[in-house]
């Protein structure tokens, strides 16, 4: 066996570290797929009649759509009719603040390192805390609203700003926008909302912890982010889930908003459960994410790191609609062992003087296969778009694939438009001048690999970069010898 | 300190060395040399443990322990350190984080604590001195887009931190222009003690005016065919290496 391989060997046998699943009575729906369902889903959640009206056309529509194949990942078909579409911990009484959610609840967040106890938690970031189907807790709520920010679970919005999300639900991503985003509208169960008044600067960093535990349940959260004329955010979004044999499907929706001089930043660590060493179980993580910047001057910006998902399929875009606006998308895909990831951006520029970036870094090991598939469209009306794009794909042994699909349309003669693209190997070279100045394999690969996908992580948030660069670390544990 | 007896070591099977001997003891400096394609850079990857060369025969023991037996992150902390021909750019790391990851595993296997920031820093900035390398190239990422001289500088820099008791200095006047080579054999020359030796891999004398070598050994086809002291290097600088050829390839015929 060679060197490389060795090292691959020995990355793949790392444990997932989140793989623990707890025991709590869940208020279940039955399992199945049907307007019945939907009904149940809503009624549980006490939604609005045109909440329900909306679901049930998504679902109309999504019975006339068929699953989308073009993606490069391969997977058995998904029975979407012996699965679960809410699963919720019975909670006795609603709790009205933090000092009421159920301990046990909160130790489970606990053990994944999310405190949820205001006073024991760092200043600065306020955390939505989702599980399975619900939110069981949202911290500093108080203390966003005095600046008039609503940070709260999705089903409190739909209850407390019914007008706020009516508004935009679906704005972005309508109901019909892909058989998974279609899905989705009919039957999420949760997710966060967040609203910036106009001319506010959200003082501190807002994120969502996804957490699937319940076996045989799929998630299908949904986010809405909307940010008025001036305002500002950066979300951030983390996720993990048991250990489990069977394949787990998670569809989610993120929708952002920004208006005139808005910006938002939107960064995710995604690590679900990638399945075991030789690809049984682990997530099918089918995601539709889209912001649109709307106003002239708005700028969004999507900041990922992917390292977990048996199946990933996911292009956060940005619609470039005003004047000047400007779109970014930074991205870490990391796969190991038999994970598939078919992940990049689009970038559509409808304004004048638009902008966009995209920087994306893949790394494959083990089996595993790692696509970028962008594109870059420029509307007729886009004078003077510019777009700079760079894929890099890292390899890691020789029996992993990395793909490149960029797709450029261009439909105003002044764009300029910018792509570059590199592959390269971790070498036997690089990795025998660590171990020659004393530093282990192990180290050497997450220096190298750290050192590689640096301009991404330095998007990231302080205290969220320190965490991705362990991440990246331990999901290729072992993979050089 | 290192003791090399009747090493054989082939790469896919082609044999490269053919029965090396040497005793290196503390405070000497050995020059090894030799005609392209004699072994010279294998017997310094070797040493090193790079692991595309297998090794067939013979032992090699360093400082009392079977150097052979030990894994090549283990042969640095224990204080062989090799400065490559040809140093390896890893985009992203700086020379800085390089550095501070390999000081403080190497302490780690010595039992002593972490340098913390302050520590290392001021340690940095006087061995910066010696091989006057400028702190902006440190901060760049290793290795990548530097000059070829930057690059062995860097070499010796990394040496000067990483405080040896083997240092192999592998061509490292290859691509240097004669400032350069000065600056590195200067460092070089500053770090020499009583209690650590050098082995410098060179094809040329010119390097050895600078560094001065206690003995000179010439390798020719994997052996170590004539030895001597540095008078050996001016001749060969004035002679060549035919002399030598014809001499062992005489021998082997008959």
């Amino acid at each position: 066996m060679s060197k490389d391989n060795q090292i691959l060997e020995e990355l793949t046998s790392k444990e997932y570290e989140h793989g623990w699943s707890v025991n709590f009575e869940a208020d279940e729906a039955p399992i199945g797929l049907n307007e019945e369902i939907i009904r149940w889903i809503s009624a549980k959640k006490e939604e609005p009649e045109w909440l329900l009206e909306w679901r049930l056309k998504a679902f109309k529509t999504w019975q006339s759509m068929t699953e989308p194949t073009w993606a490069n990942v391969t997977y058995p078909k998904i029975d979407l009719q012996s699965l679960r579409y809410y699963s919720a911990p019975k909670q006795n009484n609603k709790p009205k603040s933090l000092d009421e959610v159920d301990p046990e609840l909160l130790q489970i967040y606990e053990r994944l390192g999310i405190n949820l106890n205001e006073q024991k938690k760092l200043q600065g970031i306020a955390v939505d805390a989702v599980l399975d189907s619900v939110s069981v807790a949202t911290t500093f709520k108080g203390t966003l609203s005095k600046l008039g920010i609503v940070f709260c679970s999705f089903s409190e919005a739909v209850k407390e700003h019914p007008e706020l999300v009516k508004k935009y639900l679906g704005s972005v991503v309508p109901m019909t926008d892909n058989y998974y985003a279609a899905l989705n509208s009919a039957v999420f169960s949760d997710g966060s909302f967040c609203y910036i008044p106009k001319g506010v600067r959200c003082p501190m960093e807002l994120s969502t912890y996804f957490r699937i535990n319940a076996a045989n349940t799929g998630q299908f959260e949904r986010t809405l982010i909307v940010a008025e004329d001036e305002a500002y955010v950066s979300y951030l979004e983390g996720c993990t889930a048991p250990q489990r044999d069977e394949n787990q499907l998670h569809a989610a929706v993120v929708e952002i908003y920004a208006a005139k001089n808005a910006e938002v930043k939107y960064s995710t660590v995604q690590n679900w459960f990638p399945g075991d060493k030789n690809g049984k179980g682990g997530i099918y993580n089918f995601v539709t994410k889209r912001g649109i910047c709307a106003g002239d001057h708005s700028k969004i910006s999507w900041t990922q790191v992917e390292t977990g998902s048996a199946v990933t399929w996911k292009y956060p875009s940005c619609i470039l609609k005003g004047d000047h606006s400007i779109g970014e998308f930074y991205s870490v895909a990391v796969t190991n062992n038999y994970q598939q990831a078919d992940t990049g951006t689009k970038m559509i520029h409808i304004g004048k003087n638009t902008k966009s970036r995209i920087v994306s870094k893949g790394i494959s090991a083990g089996k595993s296969q790692n696509s970028y598939r962008g594109q870059v469209q420029v509307m007729k009306r886009a004078d003077n778009a510019r777009n700079f794009s760079q894929c890099d794909s890292l390899l890691m042994g020789d029996r992993c694939g990395a793909h490149t699909f960029p797709y450029i349309d261009i439909n105003n003669s002044s764009a300029k438009v910018e792509h570059e693209a590199t592959t390269s190997k971790i070498g036997e070279d690089q990795l025998f001048y660590c171990n020659q100045r004393g530093i282990s394999t192990e180290d050497a690969v997450a220096l190298i690999v750290n050192g590689y996908a640096k301009e991404v992580l330095n998007q990231l948030p302080m205290e969220f970069a320190v965490e991705a660069q362990k991440l990246l670390a331990l999901t290729l544990e072992g993979s050089v010898g | 300190m290192l003791t090399i007896k009747n090493l054989h070591a082939s790469i896919e099977g082609t044999p490269i060395l053919r029965g090396i001997n040497l005793e290196v003891k503390a405070g000497e400096v050995h020059a090894i040399m030799g005609p392209n394609g004699s072994g010279k850079s294998t017997l310094a990857s070797v040493l090193a443990g790079r692991e595309e060369y297998e090794v067939t025969e013979g032992e090699v023991t360093f400082k009392g322990k079977d150097l052979l037996d030990l894994a090549p992150e283990d042969r640095a902390r224990e204080g062989v350190f090799l400065a490559f021909q040809y140093p390896v750019e890893i985009p992203g790391v700086s020379s800085t984080n390089f550095l501070r990851t390999a000081i403080n595993q190497v302490r780690e296997y010595r039992g002593l604590e972490a340098l913390d920031a302050v520590k290392f820093l001021t340690m940095m900035k006087e061995k910066m001195k010696l091989v006057e390398i400028d702190q902006k190239l440190l901060s760049r990422s290793l290795n990548e887009g530097f000059s070829g001289g930057e690059k062995k500088r860097n070499e010796i820099f990394q040496m000067a931190m990483l405080e040896p008791t083997l240092s192999i200095l592998d061509e490292t006047d290859s691509g240097l222009d004669i400032d350069a080579l000065r600056i590195v054999s200067n460092g070089v020359n500053q770090l020499k003690s009583k209690d650590n030796a050098t082995i410098v891999v060179t094809h040329y004398q010119r390097l050895l005016d600078y560094i001065v070598p206690d003995y000179v050994h010439v390798l020719y086809k994997g052996r170590i065919v004539k030895s001597g002291t540095k008078e050996l290097a001016l001749e060969l600088e004035e002679k060549g290496y035919d002399w030598i050829k014809e001499a062992i390839d005489s021998e082997a015929t008959v």
